[in-house]
């Protein structure tokens, strides 16, 4: 099993993680820990016209974790930030390969698109906030 | 299967009803998560079994045959832990639902009627979470301010920091636990205590890693305060001890208020029951306490020595194989004179709990994460660390599979 989970390409989005770093002009920045393991991510959004313009994760933990929020940071990007109230536990699961994770693994995997979906909701309660109880009503649950 | 010292392993086992199970498909149970719970013995579960089957009945009031049955059996295990760890009178045995549960009683209890504003409550880095946050709560409420003992880079306490924390004169109450759940350090508390004590000081032992792995006398080490759980020791979980020294218990007011904990209730007022009853509010886990006498037993037949001298062994083994994988960094003592059958380590940049997935695979089960250690993870700087933890039922073959395992997870990450 740990052969499926560890392939090349999660290694590889753990070792070398794409859009991780800080955001200087984020308009929304959300943390949040996932309090089983341990693990952090940050994750750091500029919305322009409604669409996510550049988004950045800062974080620390296991290889699923960190690789996920890497896949993660690349299917957004340049996507309306509404879009991010559809996705899916199986939508990360599929992006990043990895179907068959047990319920504690699957709290890794899903993570960054938890704080994601916070930071689509605290983003709008600044400016709109009915729009983001609705955006938040709407929101596919974990 | 080879000789583990003077114990029979082999024979041992059998008494493990889980330990013959199968994981991750075919593979044999390897349990290397002690420190967390211990697994229980036939004679465990059968006491429980026993008990609900035969003589299920609230204990202490009820005058019917199956009450006395029910009290008799779980004031015998009151008697057991006595001597188990030798406290003077069963008057010092407390009943709680775990280790915390018992340092929270002290907290709540004796914290609230002795700590006042601008008090200091030494505790140290190596802490289990349930030997802090008991302490920053009462902090917050009563104005008095938590310090900490720090932790060299071997793993041992700075011992120098408590004489000069002490010499301030503010320090009300010293925490600390008797063996570390990470590092597996092995903590010298006859001279925490003989410190304080110099002070006038009380001092808590947070016993949770170390009685059920040596032998512990809290005569000896004149403690005033001891918790630790049955579940660590082959008892069922549910089931937490805290030993006080009796002249602190009679001064402590009650932690949990109503039924048993009583003499006589009216309207404005109650007397309280006697010692140690007078902590014990509620029915208590009757079933659990009952089991946990059969593992006392248990225990007490190998002999506590046994047991120590067994774990060193596994954990000589374990830490001779484990320097010999490349990439590892160990963390705690080096010898075993000081150090329990801990074992916490990272490998290269595998983070624990992708390592703790890969040794599932191969049957091994080992603990990843923080340890509800969090103030010492930061000291070491790290997020988390793997750790191996045995019990008496472990051998050195099972190391070598964990070993087998660490190479996997080096393939697998290319390191």
């Amino acid at each position: 099993m740990s052969d499926d989970i560890y392939r090349e390409i999660i290694l590889d989005h753990y070792r070398n993680p794409r859009n991780k770093g800080k955001l200087p002009e984020a308009d929304v920045s959300i943390h949040d820990s996932n309090p089983l393991c341990g693990d952090e991510i940050d994750i750091h959004l500029k919305v322009d016209g409604g669409e996510i313009k550049d988004i950045k994760f800062e974080g620390r933990g296991c290889a699923i974790s960190q690789a996920s929020a890497s896949m993660l940071t690349e299917m957004v990007m340049g996507k309306p930030l509404t879009s991010v109230k559809d996705l899916s536990k199986d939508d990360i699961l599929g992006n990043i390969g990895l179907t068959s994770l047990g319920p504690a693994r699957i709290k890794c995997a899903l993570l960054s698109l938890k704080v994601l979906k916070l930071g689509m909701v605290r983003y709008y309660a600044d400016r709109d906030p009915d729009s983001a109880k609705k955006l938040q009503d709407e929101s596919k649950g974990l | 299967m080879q000789k583990h010292g003077s114990l029979n392993v082999e024979k041992i086992r059998e008494d493990f009803p889980i330990l013959g199970r199968k994981v991750s498909g075919a593979k044999p149970l390897v349990y290397l998560d002690n420190a967390a719970t211990t697994q229980k013995p036939l004679s465990v579960i059968n006491a429980i079994r026993d008990y609900y089957m035969n003589y299920n009945s609230n204990i202490h009031r009820a005058v019917h045959q199956l009450a006395e049955e029910a009290t008799l059996a779980f004031e015998t295990t009151r008697e057991k832990v006595a001597k188990f760890i030798n406290a003077r009178s069963t008057e010092e045995i407390i009943f709680t639902r775990n280790a915390t549960e018992a340092i929270n009683l002290v907290a709540y209890s004796w914290g609230r009627a002795n700590v006042q504003k601008d008090d200091r409550i030494l505790i140290t880095e190596i802490e289990h979470h349930s030997n802090i946050v008991p302490w920053q709560i009462l902090s917050g409420e009563k104005g008095a301010k938590l310090e900490y003992i720090g932790v060299d880079d071997n793993g041992y306490l700075k011992m120098e920091e408590y004489r000069k924390h002490l010499d301030t004169n503010k320090v009300r109450l010293v925490s600390v636990s008797h063996m570390s759940n990470v590092l597996g350090t092995i903590v010298p508390v006859n001279d925490i205590i003989r410190m304080s004590h110099e002070k006038g000081i009380p001092v808590l032992v947070d016993g949770a890693q170390s009685v059920p792995h040596m032998k512990v006398d809290v005569q000896d080490m004149d403690c005033d305060f001891m918790a630790f759980s049955a579940h660590k020791m082959l008892g069922p979980t549910g089931v937490g001890i805290l030993y006080v020294k009796k002249e602190i218990l009679e001064k402590m007011p009650p932690f949990i208020g109503g039924g048993d904990m009583i003499k006589e209730v009216h309207k404005y007022e109650t007397r309280y029951n006697d010692l140690p009853f007078k902590f014990e509010g509620g029915t208590p886990n009757i079933a659990d306490v009952i089991g946990f006498s059969a593992a006392i037993d248990y225990l007490e037949n190998i002999g506590m020595d046994k047991v120590r001298e067994h774990e060193i062994e596994l954990t000589k083994h374990a830490i001779q194989k484990i320097s010999g994988v490349e990439g590892v960094t160990l963390y705690g003592p080096r010898s075993t004179d000081d150090r329990g059958g801990v074992v916490s380590f990272n490998i290269g940049d595998i983070h624990p709990h992708d390592l703790a997935t890969i040794m599932n695979d191969h049957g091994v089960a080992i603990r990843s994460g923080h340890h509800c250690a969090q103030v010492l993870m930061e000291r070491l700087d790290v997020a988390a660390t793997s750790r191996a933890s045995f019990y008496i039922y472990n051998t050195k073959e099972e190391i070598d599979t964990f070993i087998g395992a660490l190479h996997e997870a080096r393939r697998l990450f290319k390191i």
